[in-house]
Parts: structure tokens; C-alpha cells; sequence
């Protein structure tokens, strides 16, 4: 694996399979008592926080402090940055502090690139501007696996009993190092200022599903032909072949832009609502990175149906962020369940 | 520099005329060449062997960002005409955008006497086409033009003048005293917050894309009004291969447009933005490789009249930032000619007499220049370039006469070597220094 997480496309096969399995040892963890591996301590996490992004923040704070690193949280607000210090000179100051790995959201596309070049730990993109936000789409690859290919404990795996000692990396569950060879992911919204979407277009081909984009041609980039996925401009058709649908976030300022005529025409057309959901496969899941517009992209019955990921895509989050972190810091011991 | 009394014997230079090319001396003396041909003597004069050298007259730089007044952190008046002396330039034209904007008489004529003063260059203001360049109301152009800067070239460059009723009076307004309005291609609209050229990878990066349309709207409808009102258009930085192919059109009509493309469209894709460094990051933006090769091919058959720098230096702090928070510009005056000569002379494309034409001739006409841009012969004023086309490549350094140094082509191994420069018979170049 690179040193540092900034895109999708920086993960080969190999490095996003071991992500997702090593996020599968870990998870053992959430179920137990005490949550907590000794495998980063002493060494320093930061989050640099250029964006308002709670859930994110605590996502990475949480996976940070499980694996016992210290973590400092560092947002734009009320700190030097709020002053006009620049990225660079924020950069400097977390380097003088001795962070070993820095994970940045930030509302420029390419911060996190900037930031690797002044900084010598790791840095893990959180989501920069409209270009990436990486472990966003590790955390749904994880979620899709898990709900419908199966991993070591796969819901239609059956899986493995948990372990007591995890192995090293050799020593893996037979479900392990599956990738999602042939399942059909539909990605539907506001693709063009998406960094999730960018990042799972990505990632998803990268483990051999086929991505479709579902969106209004005012929302797609100009040169969408280019990526490796499908395109369409209707979703009805694109559903009933979708083993995944995944709803992007309609953002506020899109909506008096230009980009379609009101909100109302763009639920009508690209919204998931009942009726829509009951075109998909039985099988079919629903996502969405959060947080959601109910009644734009999302209907109310639809978020809170059996078929909805949402609340596990935010429990998933938090193991696939320890495995990453884990993966880029080089833990000493792989995880070793604490007694 | 050494007294303007010392007349100069330049030595077995080589002159690329339509002709071909010839070996010659050049004899400089009171500021013109006096002679010009083989076995020249002359008591007294200092001798330059320039054997192996092309003799070009002195280039002229259309578009220069010397930042005084007002941002004289990123540059002035004397290290911009520095830089371009070291570039081979004799004249440039010095851009409006400046604090305060060079839209009254005042500011030009302020511009022009420090230039008068640097005496590396000569400097020749540009003035705003619509006063403070906001685009509303006309500046006071015919008043620049009496000036004593003289202006001709009318330019809100960096905006555009968008509003379509003010472009046109500002072209039929500036043919009572020969003057040329120079459009900044830039449709506001199509453009907000734009980062990048739109296509392949600002969408992979994720960067407000910058359309080509944008440009090509704009020139089309300024060639329109210059057809209209009968005046002279002159489009500035064009980076488009449909550009290229509006303006070959509007000149098939025998209408009166010009335009200029930089070193650093003729060189570079936006591929380069992969890494998100601002240092690549210009307004028009780097376009594709397509796009480069039509520039190209559009400056070699005339349909671009002219090499232009674009020279914009910025301070380190507007560079080394996130990439929308930069700043828009690169400098490009001492890199310019081994720019051209790696794009346009090293690929086959033009000989060194159409370098002179680019550089030289066409774009001190369009100026409006009288003493530049002329042929070297006797008689004519004793402004040239003694370029070096055999030296190896070298890697280019950031570090220059500018005071700024965002270059694009740092490291990058560009060949040749501005040996000399003469401004008026005085070196103010010499062995590669400044005189």
C-alpha cells in the first residue's frame, strides 16, 4: 500500500481487499466488552477538520482511539486557520507537534494532495472539495460485501465463528479476500460535485463490480465516458438490474443552480421512493452516505426500510477507518483481542 | 551597461530572412545598424564573436503583467524588463490590471517613465478598455491615447469585456486614433469558479471545469462586431483548437483580427494538474493535447499572429496554497523563445524567419510599435537578439531576473540560450547576464 490514502485509485485489488479483511478481523471488536487494541499506542492521529463534518470526525476519532492512539482533533473554527493561516503553515505546526498521521477534510478538491507534500506522516483523505472521499467508499465496499457477497461473517456467508486470537495476514477465513465480481451497483444523483461517487466509481470497479450512474446529464462531468462505469439518464431502467442502489446527497446550493428545474422535478424523476424501491431485486440493498435530504433524493419509508444499509454503513465506518489506519501506521501487532 | 557612445561589431551571426539564412556582420552605432554584411571593421568597436548565433530583432512581448503600481511584492517595472532582456526582449507591452488600474492618463504615463527609467526594455502601457476594469463604462481612451505613453492597446485583460453593446463601442470608439481593443476570451457565466479546462481530468479531479466554449463564444461574437464596425480586434492568450479555427475563419473574410497564443499553451496539457500544483494553474487554462497541436499548427500558417507571454508573476504565498485558492498566472518571459524553439522550431513547424515574424514583426505591428519589429538592416533600429539554437538542453531554473517564480517549466530541459540583447545598439544582455 502508498504511504498515504488520498485516492480510490490508489488502492490496487490487493490493498482494498486486505483493507476490507483486516476491517473484518476488526470488527470482532465491536461486539466485545472492551473495545479497545493496543496496536497504536503511543503514536498520533490527528484530524484536521477544514469542513464542518461531525459524523466523519467522530467516525475517524472513534477508529483512532480503539486502536489506543492519541488523538487530537484540530477544526478550522475558532483555530488560526479561521485567521488566514494558510494550509501549508497548519501543516508545518502539526509536523513541529510529531502527528503520524493526519486525516484531512477539507472543502478544496486536492488539500489532501497538497498536505501530503508537506507533511511526512500519512495522510488519509476525508473528503476533499469534489474530488474524493476514499474511505467513504471502502466503508460501502465493506457494507456490500458483507450484505451480499458474504465475508468471513457475511450475513448470507454465514461465516466464521469469531476468533479469539487473530492470525497474521496468511491466516484468513476462506470468505476472505472475496471481491464483488459481477454485482451491480446503480449510483444516482449529483455525480458531478460528488466525491463519494468519484471514490466508488473507483473502488467498486477496482473489486469488479459494474457501476451505473443514474443522473440528470446536468449533473454528470462532461467527460464521464471516460471512467469506468455505465451511464444513465434513467433511473426506472436502471433498477430492476441493480443488486445496489446508492443515493447521493442533493446539496442545497444545486438546487437553485440551474442544474434542474426544481426540487420537485428531481425527486419525481431521480428520487427513490415506494413505488421505485419495489422495481428493485428482492435482494437489493439501499445506501446512502448521509446525511440525507428525506423526501428529495430519499423517502422516509425508503431510508427506514429493512432494505436501508444506513445505520450499518455508519457502524462500518468506524471498522473500516481502523483498518486503514492500522494498515498505513504498520501496527506492530495485528489485532490481538484484548482479554 | 556600457556607454551608448560604443558602437558594436557583432561577428559572423547568422540572419534568417525570407531568403534563407546568411552569414553576416552587424556594425551598431547611435543606436541603429549601420552595416551589415561580411568582412565589416570598424576602429573602436567592441567585437562579439557570434558565430553560430541567430541574429533575430529584438522581440516584442504583446502581453506583460509588470504588476507596478501595486503589487511590486510580485514584481516591477525593472525586474520585469529584466527578465525581459534576459529573454531576448527589446519591448513589451505592459497589461492594465494593475493598483491602481492603468485606466487614465496618469497611470500609463507613470508606467511608461519607469520603464524610460529601467532602460532594459522599452515599456509600452496597455490601457483599460472600461475604467477601474469593471466592465460598465468606457475608460477615458481617447486621453490615454494623447498621452505621452501613447497608448493604443485597449485590454481589461485578466476580465473580459463581456458586455457585448460595450465591446462594440469600445471597437468603433478606438478607430479615431488606430487603436486595438485586446479581448480576454472569458464568457463570466460559463466560467464561474471554473479551475480547469472541463474534460477528462477535471473531472477526475474534481475541479470546476473551464469550457472551451467559453473562449470560443466570446471570439466569435468580437469577430462578428469587429466585421460590423470595421475595427481592429486583437484576441488575446487563444488556447482552443475551435478557437483556432473561428479566428482562421473570420480572416478568410478578410476581417481585421489578430491574436496571440503563450509558450506556455504551445507546451503544456492539463494533464499537469493531476498533482493539484497551482503552478500550473492559468487563465485560460492549460488545455489538451489536441488543443496544443492546433495551436501550433495555427501559429505555423498564421492563422495566430503572434507569440505572447502572458507573463504573470505571482508571490510564492498565492502559489503554495490548495488549488482554488491560487492564483491564476505563470511567468513565462525568460523562457519564452526556447519555449518556441522546442515547440515550433525543434518539431519542424517554423524557421527561424517566421520566429523573427511571431516574435518580432507581427506583433510590434499589431502594438502599433515604431523602432521594433523591423527587419535587421541598415538603416533600422539596432534592436536584436543573439540566440544560441545548439545549446544543450538545459534544465530551466525558477530562480530568474523575476522577481516571482512561478514557472511552469522549472526543471523541465529546454533548449537554446539568449546569448545577447541590444536595446537601441546598448547590450543589455551579454553572454547571458545582464549587461
Amino acid at each position: 500500500m502508498k504511504r498515504h490514502l488520498i485516492s480510490a485509485a490508489d488502492l490496487s485489488r490487493g490493498d482494498a481487499l486486505l483493507i476490507l479483511d483486516t476491517a473484518e478481523e476488526l470488527a470482532s471488536l465491536a461486539d466485545r466488552p472492551i473495545k479497545k487494541l493496543p496496536t497504536l499506542r503511543g503514536r498520533t492521529v490527528v484530524n484536521l477538520f477544514f469542513e464542518d463534518s461531525t459524523r466523519t470526525r467522530i467516525s475517524f476519532e472513534a477508529a483512532a482511539k480503539r486502536l489506543s492512539a492519541d488523538v487530537i482533533n484540530f477544526s478550522a473554527k475558532g483555530s488560526s486557520v479561521a485567521k488566514g493561516e494558510s494550509l501549508k503553515d497548519t501543516a508545518l505546526t502539526l509536523e513541529a507537534m510529531g502527528a503520524d498521521a493526519v486525516v484531512i477534510r477539507h472543502s478544496a478538491s486536492g488539500a489532501a494532495h497538497r498536505l501530503a507534500g508537506w507533511v511526512r506522516g500519512s495522510v488519509v483523505n476525508a473528503g476533499d472539495g469534489t474530488h474524493e472521499h476514499p474511505t467513504q467508499a471502502l466503508l460501502d465496499a465493506f457494507t456490500i460485501r458483507r450484505r451480499l457477497v458474504g465475508g468471513p461473517r457475511g450475513v448470507r456467508g454465514g461465516g466464521q465463528p469469531p476468533r479469539e486470537q487473530g492470525g497474521s495476514g496468511g491466516d484468513r477465513s476462506p470468505r476472505a479476500n472475496t471481491a464483488l465480481d459481477g454485482i451491480r451497483v446503480t449510483i444516482v444523483g449529483d455525480v458531478l460535485h460528488s466525491r463519494v461517487a468519484r471514490s466508488n466509481v473507483l473502488l467498486l470497479s477496482t473489486l469488479g463490480a459494474e457501476v451505473t450512474l443514474a443522473a440528470p446529464p446536468t449533473l454528470l462531468p462532461l467527460a464521464v465516458d471516460t471512467w469506468p462505469c455505465a451511464v444513465s439518464y434513467d433511473l426506472d431502467t436502471e433498477l430492476p438490474k441493480s443488486d445496489v442502489v446508492m443515493m447521493l446527497r442533493v446539496q442545497q446550493e444545486r438546487m437553485t443552480a440551474a442544474y434542474f428545474p426544481s426540487v420537485r422535478e428531481y425527486s419525481r424523476r431521480y428520487g427513490l421512493d415506494a413505488a421505485r424501491m419495489a422495481r428493485l431485486p428482492e435482494h437489493a440493498i439501499v445506501m446512502h452516505p448521509g446525511p440525507m435530504n428525506r423526501g428529495v433524493e430519499i423517502a422516509a419509508e425508503v431510508a427506514d426500510s429493512v432494505r436501508s444499509t444506513i445505520v450499518e454503513q455508519v457502524a462500518n465506518g468506524v471498522t473500516t477507518r481502523m483498518a486503514v489506519l492500522y494498515l498505513l501506521l504498520g501496527g506492530t501487532e495485528f489485532p490481538e483481542v484484548a482479554p | 551597461m556600457s556607454p551608448a557612445s560604443t558602437p558594436w561589431l557583432i561577428r559572423g551571426a547568422e540572419i534568417a530572412g525570407p531568403g534563407g539564412r546568411a552569414v553576416t556582420d552587424l556594425l551598431l552605432a547611435g543606436g541603429t545598424v549601420t552595416a551589415i554584411g561580411t568582412g565589416l571593421s570598424e576602429a573602436g568597436a567592441r567585437v562579439l564573436d557570434a558565430g553560430g548565433l541567430m541574429a533575430l530583432p529584438g522581440l516584442v512581448d504583446l502581453h506583460t503583467h509588470l504588476r507596478e503600481p501595486g503589487r511590486e511584492d510580485a514584481e516591477t517595472v525593472e525586474t520585469g524588463t529584466r527578465a525581459a532582456a534576459l529573454g531576448g526582449f527589446t519591448a513589451v507591452h505592459a497589461m492594465a490590471n494593475t493598483e491602481p488600474v492603468a485606466d487614465t492618463a496618469g497611470v500609463v504615463e507613470q508606467v511608461w517613465r519607469l520603464g524610460r527609467a529601467a532602460g532594459y526594455c522599452d515599456v509600452q502601457p496597455v490601457g483599460a478598455v472600461t475604467a477601474g476594469l469593471a466592465g460598465t463604462r468606457l475608460a477615458e481612451l481617447g486621453t490615454m491615447a494623447d498621452s505621452a505613453a501613447h497608448v493604443r492597446v485597449f485590454s481589461d485583460d485578466g476580465r473580459c469585456v463581456a458586455d457585448p453593446l460595450l465591446m462594440r463601442r469600445a471597437l468603433e470608439y478606438v478607430k479615431a486614433f488606430d487603436g486595438v481593443i485586446a479581448q480576454h476570451a472569458q464568457d463570466p457565466r460559463l466560467t464561474e469558479g471554473a479551475q480547469l479546462n472541463e474534460g477528462e481530468i477535471s473531472g477526475r479531479l474534481g475541479l470546476a471545469g473551464w469550457p472551451a466554449v467559453a473562449e470560443e463564444a466570446i471570439i466569435a461574437r468580437d469577430c462578428l462586431l469587429a466585421a460590423h464596425v470595421g475595427s481592429s480586434l486583437h484576441v488575446c492568450h487563444v488556447s482552443t483548437a475551435g478557437s483556432a479555427e473561428i479566428i482562421r475563419w473570420a480572416k478568410s473574410k478578410g476581417w481585421p483580427v489578430t491574436a496571440e497564443v503563450t509558450p506556455h499553451h504551445l507546451l503544456l496539457t492539463d494533464e499537469l494538474a493531476v498533482g493539484y500544483d497551482p503552478v500550473f494553474k492559468v487563465n485560460p487554462p492549460l488545455r489538451t493535447a489536441a488543443d496544443v497541436a492546433e495551436l501550433r499548427r495555427a501559429l505555423a500558417d498564421g492563422t495566430i499572429d503572434c507569440v505572447a507571454t502572458d507573463h504573470a508573476p505571482h508571490p510564492v504565498e498565492a502559489k503554495e496554497t490548495e488549488w482554488s485558492e491560487a492564483a491564476f498566472g505563470m511567468t513565462g518571459l525568460e523562457t519564452a523563445l526556447r519555449v518556441v524553439q522546442r515547440a515550433m522550431v525543434d518539431t519542424g513547424l517554423l524557421d527561424w524567419a517566421g520566429v523573427a515574424d511571431r516574435m518580432s514583426v507581427r506583433p510590434a505591428r499589431i502594438g502599433r510599435l515604431t523602432g521594433h519589429g523591423t527587419p535587421l538592416a541598415a538603416g533600422g533600429p539596432a534592436n536584436l537578439t543573439l540566440y544560441d539554437p545548439a545549446a544543450p538542453a538545459e534544465a530551466v531554473s525558477p530562480a530568474g531576473a523575476s522577481k516571482s517564480r512561478n514557472t511552469p517549466f522549472a526543471g523541465m530541459p529546454l533548449p537554446g540560450r539568449v546569448v545577447a540583447t541590444f536595446l537601441r545598439g546598448i547590450p543589455t544582455v551579454l553572454d547571458g547576464k545582464l549587461a
